[in-house]
């Protein structure tokens, strides 16, 4: 069973002692019990509402910096596996849950979760009232914080209060330093099957260089089951060496932290791979440091968008689609340039989730086409990727 | 795509009586597609033959015809109002079928009648099983393995030899042949096998073969019952695991899903019959986007254009392969609950993408600010229990299938899965507080033998998950329970988790610190089981619980887990975790002066829709007189329970700790000006004592005059201070005094356990022997369960009374004559408004006497009573202080909205603000009852004093005749125009018998009788032909039956012997689907009846004409 403290509730003494804490900048505190590693983490709190995928969400590399609130109550219940990272490691520092994690119950279970969380050193804390601290969070907006979990209880909030004011904040944080490879690689996995689990690629139409801001694992599957080879390269490496690889098409990775503050660097690389004529396709941050290079603007969110059902209608189908959302950071619509087209808007607020150049073969989504976790509606955007790049073949810019 | 114009008239076709798998949902959901399409500006045209559903209140449709659902009458419907669509989703496999035929039919296309929502071609693809394999093969979705079984496949059934044989003969010989490869069908799918007989109801005939001999067994059964002699011969995946999604799709190919659910009982079960929950809990994202993407090419392949559909699966736990059941190409009962789980109103949104909307053009309720085009989220877990009625049944087991058997359901929310399924077992109203211990049958609890706890729990029983605490209290592993229940591991740690921490309370007692004992509570225990476990009282615990400041606070349920804020009130409670501090509360009570009405729980025989009816109408009513409404109730089916209902709706358990806690929370603010309890039947009545002792005011008649009403002694002195006359009686607490005192009354005498709802253990005892028997068998006599003795009065009218008191004056809102006589349950009967027999002086009478017990008993609001006539002299059978089964039947007859007025009345207003009717109305309204007989195939279906219907329908005609054929077809018994009835009767009934068959013969029909009836109907002039009982051997009338040779049966029966002789008989009919009557009174009825249907004269008329002013 569980190795989270099963505390008595009957012996006075040791009566559900705290034995962790979430402590907001602002002073609020929220006790509960630790789960995973102790210690504390730092970073933003925002909220997921995805009901499954917990392992997936963790694992996101654009969690960088951030505490996640799971809104659904029982997180854990299928345990954890290897086939469901997203990435080599979790980015996420820390997770706030309302429930004990469980033994798990899934045949596709390796290890408990609880278990997990220490192997991969996140820090945890349960029994938090999330529906509470999510209305916090949509009230006030996301707000820094501390998880701090000690097994013995001797939980120090001031220092947590501390840690957690001296936190600056995602606003103007670049945390593709953290993310990226260290060198390029080449990725032949593709998606998953029930039965067969993934495949490898056999016989790619196409050759795609991504780049990798902290790109999900499902992104590159996808993109291979499409029929891409890839070549995944640091976030930083030149136009000049990406050109260099002579790629049917580029692809702009999702990632953490704020657009702005990356797109100081990472602008002049794009702008000379869109004068490059080549089919470009961006997700998420991604979509907006396209966005930052084309001269519009990027503005943090309230709340941000967290979550597996959130829904965006696509102007050129007309069609609404499902979709997997993590983004803290948005492209505001007013400061699109001439050039550029929205071709996605959210159905929830009616913010920007996807432009495209005017008769250019590039185009981006805020959203997560590669779902893992959420739906998988989205997924025909490979598709177009593709058929640009068909296209791209058949008139060479 | 904006509203279509093109169309002006919609006909939307109800689901008819209540039955099981088809219950009150379909009025909720029907209810939720008439308004959201009328408020889009069509004219909407309902029929429906249910009068206990919102839906067929005068102002809910346009026009409201309370007639049959059959092709015939849907007919004439289409041909008097023209409809220009038809939406056939919102009322069941009922209204699917009928739309179906119709179109067969070429009906729809003669008067140019558009089918929305759903077209032929996808409702035969998703129905005819074959059709629907050969659909998910295409998209390449698995299907269990399976062959069909068909002597057609063998043999050409064209051959003259074959067409001159009998029809016995022919399907002896088409069975033989069938059977004779039922051996390679099973090298094909193994054992065990499920059998799924074509062509029948609900799985009739079919099952689970887990033998050669059983294998062999149901095939012939299942050929047997099927019209086709065909059956589907299917791989057992029985053990897997089973989960429905609910789906939503528009004209623009956007599908979302709602939800998904997760069958606690493993394939085997009915998911109507499962402990279901919500979400799916035990998926990985991966697997859950698999089943996602599979329930959206489902809906694309079937062709569902617009609306909400179920597609159920089966997952192997062992490595996640996924197999398609079946899916429904409407909204169904899982839709309801998805829609009361999520607050995703499905069948409203489905009504209006079937009129052209797209999701992303149609608001969500719940946040104001989002579209419906979105996939809800939730941040806790809803469990559903089904409710079973197994004991009024004798003579089956109580074991489920594939063939669904619940008669209701509850459904409980919470933060966690513990805290939701702790709240759903006590809101099944069956006794339990929780996970209570249970006896296992050859399980001595101080020594338990394991194997005996292993081969329990291996058994598919209602009371499973309560047996696998039982199985852990008698010391089973947690991998012993789970692979004799094969319930996923992660439900048994669960359980087993709840079980421990009983333990611990039982070792310990309570916990000593708020912390402790709020983290106790926030899994769920209530406080009656709290109370058990450390052996006190329910009022003591909860002072020590309140005394620590442990108090549950409210969440909202708003689709988004709180992403958004929530407009609507619609609460659960929950003990949230709160280390220190309070914990958040979103109840965000009011000011207002309100009045909370508290509903009837999960459906049963003998309370069902028709207190949730009466429910509504207060939420209405009240409203309407000012004050803010707040319903609290737990069964997920009903209209109550839709979040447009009532101001603030709160889904909780129908206990004392539960409302009550919800009342206190209203009382923080504004004024909670009462209660009321007597509009959901005997749920809410019980609390009201409970409920007067926390000092919350009761509205309506008080605590202590129901009390007076229900009890014996106290209610024997009243009558005869009113002098008002009972049958001879007497009260037994023990089996001697039971003796003596029978013979007292004198035989034949009524026995019954006290405090009982709907005739629960009542028999009527023809001498000694009989009650030695009975209590035997029947029930527990003693001094806290007496058991109440009543003369039996043979023969007699029974009349129901309903009547609205207001403390000054009575107004008897209706006299319902039953057909039957009394000793048939009440709500088994049919009967008449106005009555058709009673002379002026008995009513009067009956006038007198109600008038004076409402005021004897200070009556505010309804008050239902039962007469009895016998000889000209009218005895009382009961007084119920509440509102009654037969409300919405008055109602829908009379034209009066009577719950509403009585509800205003309750809350104070005097029967003088209301123009009430004095005249009597001008036609005749017929109730009749249906049953579930057929689920439980072996129980006798002779009626009694223990009611067995699950609903009933409404004929309303110019003449008796025509309103009892009406009522007749509505229910489903298809009285013939001609060919031949089977007449046999007991001795006391022969008379009778007479003038009907000289009648039926006048009619054209002929008439075959049993000896004894034909002998004395011959020796009257009445030429019939004799048949052979059973007993007297082949060809015998059963042959004849089955043969297609009866179109009609008489046969009523006394004494045990002839009872038993005759069973065939009224098992040959039910199966085969010949209507019967086994009463004089019924079968005098009916032959009335068959005069106004022989030249298919009977008209339809809505109720708004009935009522035009
Ligand atoms: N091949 C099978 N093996 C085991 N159980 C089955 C199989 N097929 C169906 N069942 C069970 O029978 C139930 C009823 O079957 P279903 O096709 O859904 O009929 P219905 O139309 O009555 O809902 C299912 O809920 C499932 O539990
Ligand atoms: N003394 C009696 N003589 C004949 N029939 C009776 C008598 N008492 C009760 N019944 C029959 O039994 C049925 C059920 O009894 P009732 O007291 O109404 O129980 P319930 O509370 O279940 O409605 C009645 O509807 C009536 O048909
Ligand atoms: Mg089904
Ligand atoms: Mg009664």
């Amino acid at each position: 069973m569980s190795d989270t403290p099963t505390h008595s509730l009957f012996d006075k003494a040791t009566a559900l002692k705290p034995t962790a804490a979430l402590v907001l900048a602002d002073g609020t505190v929220f006790k509960g019990y630790g789960v995973g590693s102790e210690g504390m983490a730092v970073g933003e709190i925002c909220f997921n509402t995805a009901m499954s995928g917990y392992q997936e969400i963790l694992t996101d590399p654009s969690y960088a910096a951030q505490i996640i609130t799971f809104t659904f109550p029982h997180i854990g219940n299928v345990g954890a596996n290897a086939a469901d990272h997203e990435t080599g490691k979790p980015f996420a520092r820390g997770l706030i849950l309302r429930e004990r994690v469980t033994d798990p119950a899934n045949f596709r279970s390796e290890t408990a979760l609880f278990d997990w969380l220490k192997d991969v050193n996140l820090v945890g804390v349960t029994g938090i009232d999330t529906r509470a601290l999510t209305h916090h969070i949509r009230k006030g907006g996301a707000p820094n914080g501390v998880v701090v979990h000690a097994a013995d209880g001797a939980l120090d909030i001031d220092a947590a209060l501390e840690m957690a004011r001296g936190f600056p904040g995602l606003a103007g944080l670049d945390l593709t330093g953290d993310v990226t490879c260290d060198s390029p690689y080449e990725w032949t996995q593709t998606r998953w099957d029930l039965g067969t689990g993934y495949g490898e690629q056999s016989d790619a139409k196409a050759h795609v260089v991504c780049i990798d801001y902290g790109v999900k694992r499902n992104i590159l599957r996808n993109l291979a089951s499409t029929g891409a080879r890839i070549t995944v390269v640091p976030a930083q490496t030149s136009a000049q060496d990406i050109l260099a690889l002579n790629p049917d098409g580029i692809f702009l990775s999702n990632g953490p932290g704020d657009p702005q503050a990356t797109a100081r660097w990472a602008a002049p690389i794009l702008q000379e791979l869109v004068n490059a004529g080549k089919p470009i396709f961006g997700i998420c941050l991604g979509h907006q440091l396209l966005a930052l290079a084309l001269g519009a603007k990027t503005v943090k969110m309230h709340q941000g968008h967290r979550g597996a059902n959130h829904p965006v209608k696509d102007h050129t189908t007309e069609k609404v689609e499902i979709t997997s959302m993590n983004h803290g950071f948005m492209v505001d619509r007013d400061s699109l340039p001439d050039t550029l087209e929205e071709t996605h808007t959210s159905l929830f607020d009616g913010t920007l989730c996807g432009l495209r150049v005017k008769d250019k073969p590039i185009f981006s989504v805020q959203h997560h086409p590669e779902a893992s976790p959420g739906p998988q509606d989205s997924t025909y955007l490979f598709h177009r990727f593709m058929d640009a790049m068909a296209q791209g073949a058949l008139t060479p810019a | 795509m904006p509203r279509r114009d093109d169309l002006n008239s919609i006909l939307i076709i109800g689901a008819g009586p209540i039955i099981i798998g088809q219950a009150c949902e379909f009025d909720y959901s029907g209810t939720q597609a008439i308004k959201a399409l009328k408020q889009e500006g069509y004219r909407i045209i309902l029929v429906n033959s249910n009068p206990a559903t919102i839906m067929t209140d005068p102002e809910t449709a346009d026009a409201t015809y309370i007639e049959p659902i059959t092709p015939d009458f849907v007919e004439k419907i289409i041909a008097k109002e023209r409809p220009d669509a038809l939406l056939p989703t919102m009322g069941g496999q009922t209204a699917l079928n009928t739309a179906l035929t119709l179109a067969q039919r070429g009906t729809l296309e003669k008067y140019g009648v558009e089918l929305i929502g759903a077209n032929k071609d996808a409702i035969d693809k998703a129905e005819d099983r074959l059709l629907f394999r050969q659909a998910m093969e295409k998209i390449g979705l698995e299907c269990a393995r399976s062959v069909v079984l068909n002597a057609q496949d063998y043999v050409d059934i064209s051959a003259p030899d074959i067409q001159a044989m009998g029809e016995v003969d022919r399907k002896k010989l088409l069975k033989k042949v069938a059977m004779a490869h039922a051996e390679a069908a099973l090298d094909v799918v193994g054992l065990p096998a499920i059998i799924r007989p074509s062509y029948t109801l609900g799985g009739t005939g079919g099952g689970i073969a887990y033998n050669r001999e059983e294998y062999f067994d149901i095939v012939g059964s299942g050929l047997e019952a099927s019209p086709t002699t065909e059956v589907l011969i299917e791989e057992s995946i029985v053990g897997w695991k089973e989960y429905e999604m609910e789906v939503v799709r528009d004209k623009a190919d956007n599908c979302i899903i709602i939800c998904s659910i997760e069958n606690v009982d493993p394939m085997g079960v009915h998911t109507g019959d499962s402990i279901t929950v919500a979400p799916a809990l035990t998926l990985t994202d991966k697997e859950y986007q698999v089943m996602r993407n599979a329930s959206i090419t489902v809906l694309r392949e079937i062709g569902v254009e617009t609306g909400g559909s179920n597609v159920q699966f089966a997952v192997n736990p062992a490595d996640g392969r996924l197999i398609v059941i079946e899916m429904n190409p409407r909204v169904s009962r899982s839709s309801a609950l998805a829609s009361k789980a999520t607050g995703f109103p499905i069948a409203k949104i489905a009504a209006k993408l079937a009129v052209g909307y797209t999701l992303d053009e149609i608001d969500n309720d719940i946040t104001g600010v989002t579209p419906a085009s979105f996939e809800p989220t939730i941040d806790y877990v809803v469990t559903k229990i089904p409710r079973f009625t197994f004991e009024k049944f004798k003579g089956t087991k109580p074991l489920l299938t594939s063939a669904m058997k619940s008669v209701g359901e509850a459904m409980a929310i919470g933060r966690c899965w513990q805290e939701s399924v702790q709240k759903a077992l006590r809101s099944l109203e069956t006794g339990l507080t929780g996970f209570d211990d249970q006896t296992i049958e050859g399980v001595a609890p101080d020594n338990p033998d394991k194997d005996a706890v292993k081969a329990e729990l291996a058994k598919p029983t209602p009371n499973r998950m309560l047996m696998v605490a039982q199985g852990f209290r008698y010391g089973l592993t947690f991998e012993e329970v789970r692979a004799a229940t094969k319930f996923d591991p992660w439900f048994v740690r669960q359980i087993e988790e709840i079980v421990r921490a009983e333990e611990d309370v039982k070792t310990h007692g309570l916990p000593k610190t708020r912390e402790g004992f709020q983290q106790l509570k926030s899994m769920g225990f209530s406080d009656a089981r709290l109370a058990i476990l450390i052996g006190t009282t329910e009022a003591e615990l909860r002072a020590t619980r309140e005394a620590l400041n442990v108090r549950p606070v409210f969440k909202r349920i708003d689709t988004c887990a709180a992403e958004f804020e929530a407009k609507t009130p619609y609460l659960y409670s929950t003990y949230e975790h709160a280390v220190d501090g309070p914990a958040e509360d979103e109840a965000r009570v009011t000011t207002a002066k309100k009045i909370a009405i508290l509903g009837g729980g999960p459906n049963r025989i003998g309370q069902g829709i028709e207190f949730d009816y009466c429910c509504c109408h207060a939420c209405f009513a009240l409203s309407d007189a000012g004050f803010e409404t707040i319903m609290i109730n737990c069964n997920p089916e009903t209209v109550s329970t839709d979040y447009d209902t009532s101001d603030r709706l709160y889904f909780e358990p129908l206990t004392t700790e539960d409302v009550i806690a919800v009342l206190r929370r209203e009382q923080k603010a504004g004024e909670l000006v009462g209660v009321v309890v007597q509009l959901g039947g005997q749920t809410p009545l019980k609390l009201a004592q409970a409920l007067q002792d926390a000092d919350i005011p009761i509205l309506g008649t008080s605590p202590d005059a129901i009390d007076l009403a229900e009890d014996r002694e106290r209610f024997q002195k009243l009558l005869s201070q009113l002098d008002l006359r009972q049958p001879r009686n007497a009260t037994a607490r023990s089996v001697e005094e039971a003796r003596t005192l029978a013979k007292e009354v004198g035989y034949p005498v009524l026995l019954r356990p006290s405090y009982v709802l709907g005739g629960r253990g009542m028999e009527i005892v023809e001498s000694e022997e009989h009650l030695n028997r009975y209590i035997q068998e029947a029930t527990e006599v003693s001094g806290s369960a007496p058991v109440l003795i009543d003369a039996y009065l043979r023969g007699a009218i029974e009349v129901d009374v309903d009547a609205i008191c207001d403390g000054h004056s009575v107004f008897v809102a209706g006299i319902l004559e039953h057909i039957e006589e009394a000793g048939i349950h009440s709500g088994d009967s049919a009967c008449c408004l106005p009555p058709h027999s009673l002379a002026p002086a008995i009513i009067e009478d009956i006038e007198r006497q109600t008038a004076a017990l409402a005021k004897a008993l200070d009556v505010r609001g309804l008050m239902n009573i039962q007469f009895a006539v016998k000889d000209g002299v009218v005895y009382l059978i009961e007084v119920n202080p509440r509102a009654s089964r037969t409300v919405p039947f008055v109602a829908k007859a009379k034209g009066v909205p009577f719950a509403k007025i009585a509800s205003q009345v309750m809350a104070g207003a005097s029967l003088s603000d209301f123009d009430l009717p004095t005249e009597q109305i001008q036609h005749l309204a017929v109730k009749e009852a249906v049953f579930p007989f057929t689920r439980f195939p072996g129980v006798d279906i002779i009626l009694g004093p223990e009611m067995r219907s699950t609903g009933e329908v409404m004929g309303i005609d110019e003449s008796f005749e025509a309103a009892f054929a009406k009522a007749q077809l509505a229910a489903g018994n298809m009285l013939p125009k001609g060919g031949c009835v089977f007449i046999s009767v007991k001795d006391a009934d022969k008379a009778a018998m007479v003038g009907c068959a000289r009648s039926l013969m006048d009619l054209g029909f002929s008439v075959i009788a049993t000896s004894g009836t034909a002998d004395y109907l011959r020796e009257r002039g009445v030429e019939v032909a004799s048949v052979n009982k059973v007993a007297q051997g082949s060809p015998h009338v059963v042959d004849a039956m089955i043969n297609g040779d009866v179109q009609l049966v008489f046969n009523t029966t006394q004494g045990d012997v002839s009872i038993r002789d005759s069973k065939p008989i009224r098992q040959t009919a039910l199966f085969n689907k010949i209507p019967y009557f086994t009463t004089v009174a019924g079968a005098i009825a009916a032959t009335a009846a068959l005069k106004s249907i022989k030249d298919d004269s009977l008209s339809v008329q809505s109720m708004q004409e009935f009522f035009a002013a």
